[in-house]
Parts: structure tokens; C-alpha cells; sequence
């Protein structure tokens, strides 16, 4: 139990990136099994509210994945949700949070092998900076 | 500025007595020397009690969200861009708007003036160019520009951008060099330093939502900090709900901000909230060049897109 095995919250879009887990899971390529996976309708979909919620229970990362620009089963969606996410990972980083905790990738339902590529990559950079520390919430939920 | 408020008088009047509109959203004296306080005019008789000053604080636009009458309304250049914003999002119909436009020469900080008076204030005198502040056996003459609030020295447009009618002459823009200064300084410091800094800004907010409530583009029918299932945020004054209130606040404004500094005034802990939304201010300008509220035909910058947005954070 020496080694740090941290907990990552992945969003998948549906029609992409949740095929590309899928592709790898049945090509048996190997990656770190420290995520979770929420299957959402589009990366579009996500919302900052989701991502700060993951921190604040205490994930150690988030990782968000859609379709490749131009091929959004939405026409639109993954475009809207580039601007969202930048101006959001700027925000994160702005208030102190440490940059690598939060990642973004476009992978397609073919891309098998760069899913499991981007699992690693995802996996290993918040291994390294260990158990997240900001943005809990320690106390107990009131409503 | 009394020739302001004579022909803010003078135009209400005119349209109230026109039937052009059922009221006319101003602002009036308030009950402290250094407030005034929004007013909503219905008669020529109620118009007479219109001011304008270094005071008006309040964004007025918080007052015509989806408004059924006719509105006359009193504009900061700031203000105008929000009603712009507001004509876009469909809060209110330019048809019902009449826009008193007010070219502004800035407010003075509430702080500011409240630490040079030496007792209760009992007024406060704005020509422009000085403000003479009167209180209990004192009487202070300072410059505007040494009292100004903060968002009024980084403004980009004095002028409004949308009105029917003007309450004196336009004011030349002023000249800004380093517009992003204080955000720059943040962002130099190291992740640590940042995360501290951010927790002692915030460790006087008691989550009164003052400065929700001060802000045009929070019309939301359900605000998230309301929100139970999902509850998104708590509901205490623990470091972290406050934290993720404050940036989630600055992340629904991101784009549609206007800097007008309605929030940070009607703080009553004189916190500085702007630090998170003149962030997304700042990338939203640098990343897309988009300026909430310039336009008509412009949607605010996290409602559009292009194909070739900046794509080197997704791997």
C-alpha cells in the first residue's frame, strides 16, 4: 500500500471517446485502472458544476473526452465546449489549483490505441502530484 | 453633475408625459451622504426627485429583466453594455427600452470616501473634476481621480453604447496601458501563493449574496447556490463552499461581464470578487477578442465559437 493509486473521474462523450474505452477495453490494450467513468450524451453536456463537484468530493483528477473538432454527433457541441473548458482549466489553475489535475483530450471511436495512450499519460501525471489536497470539502453536506 | 440630473429631470418628464413610458428607473438621493439608491419614477411629480452622481453604484439593469412595460431607464456607459447583453439573452425588448444614456466620468469608491471623512457623512459633491465631501463639522475637497473606484479606472467605455438619448455631452475614453494588471499579478505568483491568496480574499464573506443580488446577468429562476438535488454547493461559510460559490458566480458572468462593479460595492466585507470575474474578462478578450456588450448582433463569447479557437490545452 506504499504507492499512491489516485482516483480520476473521466466524462466520456457517448459517441466518441466512450466507443475509443470500449475499442481498447475489447482489444485488451492495457492502461493504470484508476479512473471512473461517466458516460455523458456530449462533452458539451459537462458542465463546470460537474467538474468543481468531482474536486470537491475529493478526486485526485478529471479528465474530459469528446469527439475530434468537426465530427461532434451534435454538429457543434465539442466547439462549445472548448471555449467552456478553457476559460475553465485558466480558472482552476488561477485560483491555485495545481495544473495537471485536470485534463482534456479528443479521441474518436477508432482510436483505441490513443485511448489507452491518454489513460496513461492522464494517470501517471496526477500519480506524480499526488493525493489532491485543495478544493475538498471535508465537512459533512447540509442542505 | 447637476447638469446631469436637470436633464435626466428634464427627459423623464418629457417621455413620462408623453406616454412613451410607464416609468422611468433612476436613481434617487439615498438616506447616507454617500449613497444613492435606485428609484423608480411613475409621474412628472415623482421624476422631480431624479439624481445623478459619483454615487449611483447600482447597475440598474438588474431592474428591467423580463419587464412587461415600457421602461425608461438611466445608463452608465458599463450599464449600457449589460443592456445590450440583456436585449440579446431576450430579458427585454429594445421596443419597450427608452435609454437615458449618462456618459461617465466614474464613481467614487465607497471606502475611499468613508476613510477620508472624519464623521458621519452628510454629503458628497461631484463637479467632475473634484468631490467635496460634507459632513459634521468637516468639509474635504478631492480630486475625482484619487477616489475613483477601481473598475473605473480600467474603463473601456465611458460613453454608452446604446441610447436614445443623451444626459450631456460624450467624455473622451480614457487611455488604459496595462488594463489587466492586477490579474497579471495573481497569475505570477506560484500555485501555492495563489491558493492563499484567494483563501484570505474570501475569509470575510458571511454568503449574504449581496453580490449576486447586485448583478445584472444573475437572473437565473433558480440560482445554483439554491439548487438542492443536485446540491452543487453547501450551504455554510466553510472555505471551500465559499470558494466554489464565488467561482462558479464568475464563471456564469464569464463573457457577459461588463466590470461594472455593481457586486464589489454592494459587498458589505469589502471584498474584492472582480479578481475571478476580470479573469474570465481577460481570457475571454485575449483568447477570442470578444468584449461583452459592444454589439447587438455579437453573442457573448462562451456562446459562440470558431473553428480555429485555441486548441492546445486538449491533447
Amino acid at each position: 500500500m506504499s504507492e499512491f493509486e489516485p482516483k480520476i473521474i473521466t466524462f466520456l462523450c457517448n459517441w466518441c471517446s466512450y466507443g475509443a474505452a470500449d475499442l481498447a477495453g475489447v482489444s485488451r490494450f492495457q492502461y493504470p485502472p484508476s479512473m471512473r467513468v461517466i458516460r455523458v450524451p456530449c462533452s458539451g453536456r459537462v458542465s463546470p458544476k460537474m467538474i468543481l463537484s468531482a474536486f470537491r468530493k475529493g478526486a485526485d483528477g478529471v479528465w474530459v473526452s469528446g469527439c475530434h473538432p468537426g465530427d461532434c454527433h451534435y454538429i457543434s457541441g465539442n466547439y462549445y465546449a472548448r471555449r467552456k473548458f478553457d476559460v475553465l482549466n485558466e480558472m482552476l489553475e488561477y485560483v491555485g489549483i495545481e495544473k495537471g489535475r485536470l485534463h482534456f483530450s479528443w479521441i474518436s471511436s477508432a482510436e483505441g490505441v490513443k485511448f489507452a495512450a491518454v489513460a496513461k499519460d492522464v494517470i501517471e501525471t496526477v500519480t506524480k502530484l499526488g493525493p489532491a489536497k485543495k478544493f475538498i470539502k471535508k465537512l459533512p453536506e447540509v442542505a | 453633475m447637476d447638469a446631469y440630473t436637470d436633464k435626466i429631470k428634464e427627459i423623464s418628464k418629457k417621455i413620462l408625459s408623453e406616454g412613451k413610458v410607464d416609468v422611468v428607473i433612476g436613481f434617487r438621493k439615498g438616506t447616507l451622504g454617500y449613497m444613492s439608491e435606485p428609484y423608480m419614477a411613475k409621474s412628472e411629480k415623482e421624476a422631480e426627485n431624479l439624481v445623478f452622481d459619483c454615487n449611483c453604484r447600482m447597475n440598474l439593469v438588474n431592474y428591467v429583466t423580463n419587464r412587461k412595460d415600457k421602461v425608461g431607464i438611466v445608463v452608465k456607459g458599463c450599464d449600457s453594455r449589460n443592456l445590450v447583453t440583456h436585449i440579446i439573452e431576450n430579458k427585454i425588448k429594445r421596443e419597450q427600452l427608452y435609454i437615458i444614456g449618462v456618459p461617465c466620468t466614474g464613481l467614487a469608491d465607497k471606502k475611499a470616501l468613508l476613510d477620508l471623512a472624519e464623521g458621519e457623512i452628510t454629503s458628497v459633491e461631484d463637479d467632475n473634476e473634484t468631490i467635496t465631501i460634507k459632513g459634521d463639522g468637516f468639509e474635504k475637497k478631492v480630486a475625482k481621480s484619487d477616489v475613483l473606484q477601481s473598475n473605473c479606472k480600467t474603463c473601456i467605455k465611458r460613453n454608452p453604447v446604446i441610447f436614445d438619448e443623451l444626459a450631456g455631452p460624450e467624455v473622451a475614453e480614457l487611455e488604459i496601458s496595462d488594463r489587466f494588471a492586477d490579474v497579471d499579478e495573481v497569475e505570477k505568483m506560484s500555485a501555492d501563493e495563489r491558493w492563499n491568496f484567494f483563501g484570505e480574499l474570501l475569509s470575510e464573506c458571511t454568503r449574504c449574496y449581496a453580490c449576486r443580488n447586485a448583478c445584472p446577468l444573475c437572473y437565473c429562476p433558480t440560482c445554483f447556490v439554491d439548487e438542492s438535488r443536485p446540491q452543487w454547493v453547501g450551504k455554510s461559510d466553510n472555505e471551500t463552499d465559499v470558494l466554489t460559490y464565488h467561482f462558479l458566480r464568475a464563471f456564469h458572468d464569464a463573457g457577459r461581464c461588463t466590470d461594472c462593479g455593481a457586486c464589489e460595492a454592494a459587498c458589505p466585507m469589502d471584498i474584492k470578487m472582480r479578481y475571478f470575474t476580470r479573469k474570465t474578462i481577460k481570457d475571454c478578450v485575449e483568447k477570442y477578442g470578444s468584449e461583452a456588450g459592444m454589439e447587438l448582433d455579437k453573442r457573448p463569447a462562451l456562446d459562440q465559437y470558431k473553428i480555429n479557437d485555441p486548441n492546445e490545452f486538449i491533447k
